[in-house]
């Protein structure tokens, strides 16, 4: 019923996997880090969708339950069905998985040495800078008009200032978007 | 559910068995809407008290340190320091498979339907609050930064690296990071 997202050849499916084991690597602190570069490959250096079509997929792994990594799954789905999402997903999960379990212990024998707390304050503003660029790009390729825009800066602001859950703002963006005011 | 009354788990004694670590994180994969980290420290210190809300902090720290997902990085430290590799194997697994098969089962739904006029607009909807999900991250992990003029410089030139020059960036962060290490010099 649906063959495009069953679809997928062997070289999909390797571009994916080399892709995300790729950005896994580089992914310090955390997935948003590399989005733009996530974006940047999949939609011009691999054609395999529109930039407006990367961003529904990323909306939608914001919406949907657990960590907004799912974004490999999805898109890994999207290029090349079961084993796609399987390999993109297996691809961003394995490398930092291996790295984790190899540096636990090391980790908690050092916890008292001042060079630990100095490579994490050095670390700190890197991730705040990357994930800002991140936010920042996303941004200018969801506001297609000042109403969406208006509408990023309101859930912006709201996240900040208020406890409300933000499944319920992205249901009121769903919305607001269905109702055809953004 | 049970509400567990001991704050601090015994050494030997409350350590959680491969099948309570998949059962844990399960339960953080399903509720972890709109970032799982807070999901994470609910279940782990204030549930299941499977570690102190100091060592919860301590071991976050290195979670963020290392690169990929940080929830996945956490899943796979908790699980492997209880358990070995299985712990981080059942961690993991629990953590990834409910979200993998919902995440999946939407987008199948969104390939059916996503043509449509009504569900492009919604989607369109969706992904500019998105976005203002992504700015509020952004600036909560900033927030620190306030009054730091070291660390918002360091801040600003990777914005403008990455968002405005546009450059790789694979590059920028083998510059940037041991640039911004070495300035660092004493612990704030």
């Amino acid at each position: 019923m649906t063959p495009p997202w069953l679809a997928g050849s062997w070289a999909d499916i390797g571009a994916l996997g080399g892709l995300f084991a790729q950005l896994s690597l580089i992914s310090v602190g955390g997935v948003n880090t590399v989005l733009p570069e996530l974006q940047r490959q999949v939609v011009q250096v691999h054609r395999w969708m529109s930039g407006a079509e990367f961003v529904a997929l990323y909306a939608l792994a914001q919406a949907a339950p657990g960590p907004n990594m799912l974004v490999s799954t999805l898109i890994g789905w999207r290029v090349a069905g079961l084993a796609g999402a399987l390999t993109a997903t297996a691809a961003l999960v394995g490398p930092p998985a291996l790295l984790s379990y190899a540096t636990g212990h090391a980790w908690q024998y050092f916890r008292d040495r001042p060079w630990r707390r100095r490579v994490q304050a050095g670390l700190t503003p890197v991730t705040a800078g990357l994930v800002m660029a991140a936010a920042v790009l996303l941004s200018m390729t969801t506001a297609t008009g000042p109403a969406s825009a208006a509408l990023t800066l309101a859930i912006t602001a709201l996240l900040l200032t208020t406890r409300i859950h933000p499944l319920w703002l992205l249901a009121a963006g769903g919305l607001l978007g269905m109702a055809g005011l953004v | 559910m049970q509400p567990i009354p001991h704050p601090e788990p015994q050494p030997g004694t409350g350590l959680p068995g491969v099948g309570a670590l998949f059962g844990g994180f399960f339960s953080i994969g399903i509720c972890g809407f709109g970032g799982t980290l807070p999901w994470a420290r609910r279940m782990v210190v204030e549930q299941r008290g499977w570690l102190a809300a100091s060592e919860f902090t301590d071991l976050l720290a290195l979670c963020q340190f290392l690169p990929g997902p940080n929830i996945v990085n956490f899943a796979v430290c908790l699980g492997a320091r209880f358990r070995g590799p299985a712990g981080a194997a059942a961690a993991l697994a629990g953590l990834l498979s409910a979200p993998m098969v919902i995440v999946m089962t939407l987008g199948a739904l969104y390939g059916a339907y996503g043509g449509h006029a009504v569900v492009g607009r919604a989607f369109h909807g969706l992904a500019a609050a998105a976005s203002g999900l992504v700015l509020a991250t952004a600036l909560q992990i900033a927030a620190p930064l306030r009054g730091r003029a070291l660390g918002l410089a360091v801040a600003g030139v990777a914005l403008l690296a990455i968002a405005v020059l546009r450059l790789p960036l694979l590059p920028t962060m083998l510059v940037l990071a041991p640039l911004s290490v070495a300035l660092h010099r004493t612990p704030r």
